[in-house]
């Protein structure tokens, strides 16, 4: 980064400090977890009771986390879990954009779907699971139906909510200028609601995310879901711990990732001149 | 004809502007018999108008708020219809909105995520004209003075460079018409000013027909070649008034123009009973 001349030193000194601080209190907080953690195992280690679960604790974790990520076992675990994720998502995202922008934009389609939807919302997609295993026939398709009827509805009423919030004159002022339904749809629409889209995406993706594991614990003999049975069936608690870990930590990326380009999208001003 | 200088506000010469945004032929408007009455409304809100406005006129249709300028504007932009009469167009009746006039409006209404360049040049993406834009939107932005700021976010820009740009965004598809609702009544005294001279001389360096609606007096004096003075309830012609100024004369400051605003202000007073309440700058 280059100093700009003309900016006073304050100006420019004052951001980076800031960003300084927020780094030492996310590494304060990660080192606070880290002691929770430790003192935990501590405590099960000395508990006659819970002795068994001694491996909990952060050194056996660390231990085997670093075995299945030296060996690769990690992207086995990891790799179709992210595909059914991304399935499931990318099938939510498609019904779930257009239908938000159709109950936006379209006051009695909101009317009719509003209670239908919010019911359907209520409902917990694990739910559906007898249900998805009979109607599908692998295990895989059900996985993937369960992820998408829990990450639609983030997505659908964050965008539904996003149309409502348009302004009206930027669509007066395209009809105005000429525009088609097209140019209506890409041009002035989407854009407006991109960071509404996102958003809605980045919390279903926490949902997806959560109802994963749950999901695999069906059938599949592939997934984070089915390590972690598999590690419990075996009793190894050191490597159940690690894939907790890799699931936290994977999630977290994905999050991030949404932020980053939650980021990119965001067309409002955070000051004002 | 090639457009190659700028009046001031003093009638000397600005730097000539290097790019050249061809005249167009401006449209006639002719008003025949038209009344209009509001659904669930009590009276009619316009009636039995009947004016022309010729080619390259500029018109300001002054009223006090709620008379109906606003209902007449979009009746000839044609986003909605009279009850009775009609309004023609170069001797064609208008049937809904055309790219050959454009609505400009009290907010600029930009499009945030894009830049200058971007918004000013919609109207020609939505006509399906994009190669022209390379060469279209530079000459624009140039005409409203704003040449520098094609690669900025319009969140950056001011009120009134705001306005610059949605009025280069109008004028990049060659309308032959320009319908203005209090497009200033939101910027300040000085932003206003220095938009009202621009905006009247880019009209008449082009040669496009502008219909202006205004309740601000020195603003109808200061722009217009002719004033329609509209009663209310319903909303009828009571004057209309030409303004024989020089462009030269059209400054605050001149003697000619505080005439013709002395003289304007009071028939306006007189159509609206000399009512206190009624806002009259
Ligand atoms: N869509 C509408 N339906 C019913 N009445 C309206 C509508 N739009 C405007 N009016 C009424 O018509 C009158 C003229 O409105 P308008 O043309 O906006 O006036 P102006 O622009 O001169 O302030 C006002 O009394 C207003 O309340
Ligand atoms: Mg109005």
């Amino acid at each position: 980064m280059t100093a700009i001349p003309d900016t006073p030193a304050g100006g420019f000194r004052l951001p980076r400090l800031g960003r300084l601080r927020g780094i030492a209190n996310a590494a304060l907080g990660i080192a606070a977890l880290m002691l929770l953690w430790w003192l935990g195992g501590l405590a099960v280690a000395n508990d006659p009771d819970m002795f068994a679960f001694a491996d909990f604790a952060p050194a056996p974790t660390l231990a085997a986390l670093q075995d299945i990520v030296t060996s690769g076992e990690v992207w086995q675990m990891s790799g179709p879990s992210l595909y059914r994720v991304g399935y499931g998502m990318g099938i939510a995202a498609a019904i779930g954009v257009p239908v938000g922008i159709a109950i936006g934009r379209i006051p009695f389609l909101r009317e009719i779907t509003n209670v239908p939807f919010q019911f359907l919302r209520m409902i917990s997609p694990l739910s559906w699971m007898p249900i998805a295993v009979m109607a599908y026939d692998t295990w895989d398709g059900a996985i993937v139906f369960l992820i998408a009827v829990a990450a639609i509805w983030p997505i659908l009423f964050s965008t539904a909510a996003g149309v409502r919030r348009i302004d009206p004159s930027w669509l007066k002022v395209a009809r105005n200028l000429g525009a088609n339904p097209f140019h209506m749809l890409f041009v002035v629409i989407l854009p407006a609601i991109a960071v509404d889209i996102l958003t809605g995406l980045r919390l279903a993706l926490g949902v997806a995310w959560v109802v994963l594991v749950p999901a695999e614990y069906l059938g599949v003999t592939s997934g984070l879901g089915y390590a972690i049975n598999d590690a419990r069936d075996t009793l190894d608690y050191s490597r159940l711990a690690a894939v907790v870990v890799v699931i936290g930590v994977i999630g977290f990326a994905l999050d991030w990732l949404c932020m980053l380009a939650i980021k990119k999208f965001n067309w409002v001003r955070d000051t004002a001149h | 004809m090639v457009v190659t200088r700028f009046k001031t506000e003093s009638g000397a010469t600005k730097k000539p502007k290097a790019p050249a945004v061809k005249p167009v032929r401006g449209a006639h408007v002719a008003v025949r018999g038209l009344s209009h009455t509001y659904r669930r409304a009590d009276g009619p809100v316009l009636q039995d108008l009947d004016f022309e406005i010729r080619q390259g006129e500029v018109v300001a249709l002054l009223g006090r708020s709620g008379c109906g300028k606003s209902t007449l504007l979009h009746m000839l932009a044609g986003l909605s219809h009279p009850s009775t009469g009609e309004v023609a167009i170069n001797g064609n009746e208008v049937r809904g909105p055309s790219p050959r006039w454009v609505m400009m409006f009290q907010a600029p209404s930009l499009y945030p995520w894009m830049t200058v360049a971007q918004n000013a040049a919609l109207g020609l993406k939505f006509a399906r004209r994009s190669r022209e834009i390379a060469t279209r939107v530079p000459d624009v932005l140039e005409l409203v003075d704003l040449a520098s700021f094609a690669g900025r976010n319009v969140q950056d820009l001011s009120g009134g460079q705001q306005q610059r740009v949605a009025l280069a965004r109008s004028l990049a598809t060659s309308p032959q018409m320009l319908l203005l609702d209090e497009p200033f009544s939101a910027l300040d005294a000085f932003t206003r000013r220095s938009l009202q001279r621009d905006v009247r001389d880019i009209a008449r360096t082009l040669g496009i027909t502008m219909v202006l609606v205004t309740h601000d007096v020195s603003e109808a004096v200061l722009m217009a070649d002719r004033v329609l003075v509209l009663d209310a309830n319903p909303g009828r012609v009571a004057h209309d008034v030409a303004i024989p100024l020089e462009d030269a004369a059209r400054s605050t400051g001149s003697e000619a123009f505080q005439r013709e605003q002395a003289r304007m202000m009071q028939l306006y007073t007189d159509v609206a009973h000399g009512d206190a309440t009624t806002p009259l700058t």
